[in-house]
């Protein structure tokens, strides 16, 4: 010990003339820095209700709670956190995950209240003071990746390969990619709301990240008996609103739900017991068109014990969806598979037969219920001068012609007119045939109906797109024909619909092609239908209006599928035909 | 040291678990004999909370939150031993920018709470004025913390991966800013705490560790250091980005309360040089590694030793998976295990009864790490 250790710690004092550190709260305050972990913010607008704050959550202190009575919309559950302050530890993992990144944090840390049921709140609903504050924990989803990640690429074939022939682009999961892409999936379940038919999507990826993959096959027939059409050609509304799109890409739920389609030689021997009738209905029910809707109503039917026969005009089932899809989207592989399951659930098919008004009236006495699932037959006309020319064809009859296995002469130029899928499955048919391929087109590319993913491969494809086109006639020349157009300006509607394309001016253009494909658009066929059951259906733009049970209003009468207003792709016309079984079956089952 | 019959009674008294003098929740039950202690036995218990069961029955990602939890002065080496015993469970590469960020976060850690001891040593013989400067200190570092992961105590920062965000801007001037201040205020403590006689009175000779018993017992950091071991696991088994840093293990001979506080003092010079050098060296990049989906991330099957130095010596976790989705079984081991029972009711026994809180703060027990 030194003699100055007596006296060193009294210096301790000169700190009493020094500017205190402590800061004098209330009079000054401490606000929480900028990356503070404070109370919550939600931005109520963006967040979708997926339910992945609440999931996260390991102190449960999340529940997702009803607000202002809105009822659940597509891809969007109206649910919204409620934060319980007594349980939360601020440890801000709810921010990391939220995949809207509509849940963020303040930098106000200290709240009095003399109500303690106040602390627990539904953040930007429940407005609190730090509503607009600035600073706070935010997302950071490019450091974390934890709100959205990239999908599991999928083995595509390139370009150049894909116009050598008609072998199928897409080339499926392995299990492996099957597993890796099925388990981003959070389970939210908003694909549900957006399904038309509202399939089991998270159970079904579920079952697929566990490797039950039989399990998977057996909750896609529980509402959809066509899942590998559907697994290779559905719009997947459920996609566009996967909650893991909006800050990485959705979930593959079509890729998986081919996946496990493939991954079977047989779909009736997975389904085994489940084939067999699950109540003892009774009565008989007609269905006219073995096209998705057609045979969607007869599954189910089938399954609940009715007798149900298919009348169709073909050789085959499988409509137009089966027929007119180009190999390399829908291998013809596909459908036998999928069409003993049909017959092993004991749906009756009359293939060959269509159905005239003295056949209708037939079955309307024999049978218990008729389901008219026609589907569209006609291709629209263009009315324009030359449109009868030879040369000039319509899209849709070219498509279910066999245009992959007959010799078609098209001819080194093709022109298609028209936006939607038959126009991009024509576009892209031709130029597999070898020839030089144009696609006009009114509107502009963003505007057209046709899949986003069918325009981009048409362009990767080598297509030459015209948007903004509009057709003035088509005249034959000595080579071929000559389409002639004029360009088109976008004008806004005054009624708020979409921009119309509107004649730039009276100047002409001309393009020399050797064949012309229209594909503006498909029109039903109602000459089926008798005189006295025709006259009575209330029809819009000729097709058949239903209510929400697919009832058209006349006794006994039912319709779905693209006769009947709607979306007109096959997982709308499958969620038709579910509804219609279930009306049918209630209906007939309550008279018998 | 049996009392002579008929001459004095043994006194028998409880010590804690609630009174300021025990660090956190833990008694010692004391025999003494006027007021030399005769015997002692620790009694742990009062502050389980089944950490080790809860994280069984969370997600690998729930844990993190919860694992600092375990250590409040310090909660930082809890986030890292369980981050680097799930990366090498899954087999997850950390990027070098993140470990530099964690090995600063680690030292700022290891500054704050040494700080914090440095002052509650003096604390413990009376000097109250010792103690508040340590926390305030201290209060500088978290200020540091809440800038840089928006939690003051509990930081929630590291996680397996990576770290959860990037320095934020300025934020190393700042950080430089803060640790001259400090430098500049040592000198201060130093004439109040170590320069004084009342406290080299009270601790030099006082609270002795026979070196022979780091051996023996096991004890670890600074601890086994203040008795002439030059146990560290940063030097021994450099992780994180130790192993590009230029320091000597630190270490005194004196045995007692004294040496273990100089090494404490000496050790924040330390963590002071070490987060210069961070700073200076640390690489640009990314600072963190993406994990799969959080609610349905499986760890492959395997188990695994973490370990790091903490500012109280070598503190490990030990973490089991099935495969699942969950650890099967995570184990907490803290120096405090020795250091607060075997090694605690060893010392205690001649010592004097005011010296109790002195010796228990100079081995820096902590009950948490005993009863996870």
């Amino acid at each position: 010990m030194r003699f100055t250790d007596i006296f060193s710690p009294f210096l301790a004092w000169t700190r009493a003339s020094k500017k205190a550190d402590t800061i004098p709260y209330p009079y000054k305050d401490n606000p929480g820095s900028d990356r503070y972990r404070g109370f919550h913010k939600n931005d109520i607008e963006k967040c979708i209700g997926c339910g992945r704050c609440h999931d996260i959550c390991q102190n449960e202190a999340i529940d997702m709670v009803k607000v202002a009575d809105a009822d659940p919309e597509k891809g969007d559950s109206k649910l919204r956190p409620m934060v319980d302050y007594g349980r939360c530890c601020w440890c801000a993992l709810c921010i990391d995950v939220c995949s809207t990144g509509s849940l963020s944090m303040s930098n106000t840390y200290s709240w009095s209240t003399f109500n303690a049921d106040t602390c627990k709140y539904v953040p930007g609903v429940d407005s609190r003071t730090w509503d607009d504050s600035e600073k706070g924990y935010r997302q950071d989803n490019e450091i974390l990746g934890w709100a959205g990640s990239p999908r599991v690429p999928m083995t595509v074939l390139t370009p150049e390969e894909r116009i050598k022939g008609f072998e199928e682009v897409v080339k499926g999961y392995s299990m492996a990619e099957a597993v890796v892409e099925a388990s981003r999936c959070i389970r939210c379940g908003l694909c549900v709301t957006a399904c038309p038919t509202h399939m089991h999507i998270p159970e079904y990826i579920a079952a697929i990240t566990s490797g039950d993959i039989e399990e998977a096959v057996k909750l896609f027939y529980d509402n959809n008996p066509l899942p590998e059409m559907c697994g290779k050609v559905c719009t997947r509304q459920c996609e566009t609103v996967c909650a893991m799109g909006y800050q990485g890409e959705a979930i593959a739920i079509r890729w998986l739900k081919r996946f496990a389609c493939e991954n079977f030689e047989s779909l009736s021997e997975v389904l085994g017991t489940d084939l067999e009738p699950v109540a003892s209905g009774k009565g008989t029910v007609a269905v006219i068109g073995a096209g998705p809707a057609g045979l969607s109503a007869s599954y189910y039917l089938a399954r609940m014990g009715c007798d149900v026969h298919v009348f169709e005009a073909d050789d085959e089932g499988g409509g137009v969806a089966q027929h007119a899809i180009p190999e390399y989207r829908l291998p013809a592989s596909g459908y036998a598979k999928q069409m003993e399951v049909f017959e092993k659930a004991g749906v009756n098919f009359h293939y060959g037969k269509p159905v005239t008004p003295g056949k209708f009236r037939k079955l309307m006495k024999k049978y218990d219920a008729v389901f008219a699932a026609p589907g569209l037959q006609r291709s629209s006309d263009l009315r324009m001068e030359g449109a009868d020319l030879p040369g000039v064809l319509h899209a849709l009859y070219f498509l279910k012609d066999d245009p992959d296995k007959k010799n078609h002469d098209l001819g080194d130029t093709v022109l298609v007119i028209g936006g939607g899928n038959v126009a991009m499955d024509t576009a892209r048919t031709s130029r597999r045939l070898g020839c030089r391929v144009i696609v006009s087109y009114r509107r502009r590319i963003e505007d057209m109906p046709a899949d986003d993913e069918e325009i981009n491969e048409a362009m990767e494809e080598g297509i030459d797109f015209r948007p903004q086109t509009i057709p003035a006639r088509i005249e034959k020349t000595s080579t071929g024909l000559r389409y002639v157009y004029f360009k088109a300006v976008m004008v806004e509607d005054p009624d708020g619909g979409r921009p119309k394309p509107v004649k730039e001016s009276d100047e002409e253009y001309h393009l020399d092609v050797n064949t012309i494909f229209l594909a503006i658009g498909q029109a039903p066929s109602l000459d089926f239908l008798p005189l006295e059951v025709a006259s009575t259906l209330k029809t819009r733009w000729g097709l058949i209006e239903v209510d929400e049970n697919q009832f058209t209003g006349v006794e006994n009468i039912y319709a779905g599928g693209d006769v009947t207003p709607g979306a007109g792709d096959v997982v709308t016309a499958v969620a038709d035909g579910v509804r219609a079984a279930k009306a049918i079956f209630r209906k007939v089952n309550r008279n018998g | 040291m049996i009392p002579e019959a008929g001459r004095t009674k043994t006194t028998h008294l409880f010590f804690g678990p609630q009174h300021p003098g025990v660090t956190g929740n833990m008694s010692v039950e004391m025999w003494f004999d006027g007021d030399e202690i005769t015997k002692a036995v620790t009694h742990v218990g009062y502050l389980h909370r089944g950490f080790e069961k809860l994280m069984e029955r969370r997600l690998w990602i729930q844990n993190f939150p919860l694992v600092c939890r375990i250590c409040v002065p310090e909660p930082d080496i809890n986030e890292e031993c369980y981050a680097m015993a799930v990366e090498t469970l899954a087999g997850i590469t950390v990027p070098e920018r993140a470990k530099w960020i964690r090995t600063m976060v680690l030292e700022l850690a290891r500054l704050g709470t040494n700080l914090m001891v440095f002052g509650g040593q003096g604390g413990t013989i009376g000097m109250g004025t010792a103690a508040m400067w340590g926390i305030t200190l201290r209060d500088f570092v978290l200020d540091l913390f809440e800038e840089l992961t928006g939690g003051r105590v509990y930081h929630m920062y590291i996680i397996p991966g990576g770290v959860r965000r990037d320095l934020p801007e300025g934020f190393g001037r700042r950080m430089i800013s803060t640790l001259d201040s400090i430098a500049e205020r040592l000198p201060e403590m130093d004439r109040l705490i170590l320069n004084n006689a009342v406290f080299k009175d009270r601790t030099i000779g006082v609270g002795m560790v026979d070196p022979a018993w780091v051996d023996e017992l096991g004890l670890v950091g600074p601890v086994a250091r203040g008795s002439g071991s030059g146990r560290d696991v940063r030097k021994d088994d450099p992780y994180e980005a130790y192993a590009h840093l230029d320091f000597q293990v630190i270490y005194e001979t004196g045995n007692d309360i004294y040496s273990r506080t100089v090494m404490r003092r000496r050790e924040i010079d330390l963590s002071i040089s070490l987060l210069r050098q961070i700073l200076e060296n640390m690489p640009e990049g990314p600072v963190s590694t993406r994990l799969p989906n959080l609610t349905q991330w499986k760890v492959p099957p395997g188990e695994v030793y973490a370990r790091l130095e903490s500012s109280r010596g070598e503190y490990g976790y030990y973490v089991v998976s099935d495969g699942g989705t969950r650890p099967r079984r995570v184990h907490v081991r803290g120096p405090s295990y020795v250091h607060a029972t075997a090694l605690l009711e060893r010392m205690l026994v001649g010592a004097n009864i005011a010296d109790v809180s002195n010796i228990m703060v100079s081995l820096t027990t902590c009950p948490p790490e005993i009863e996870r």
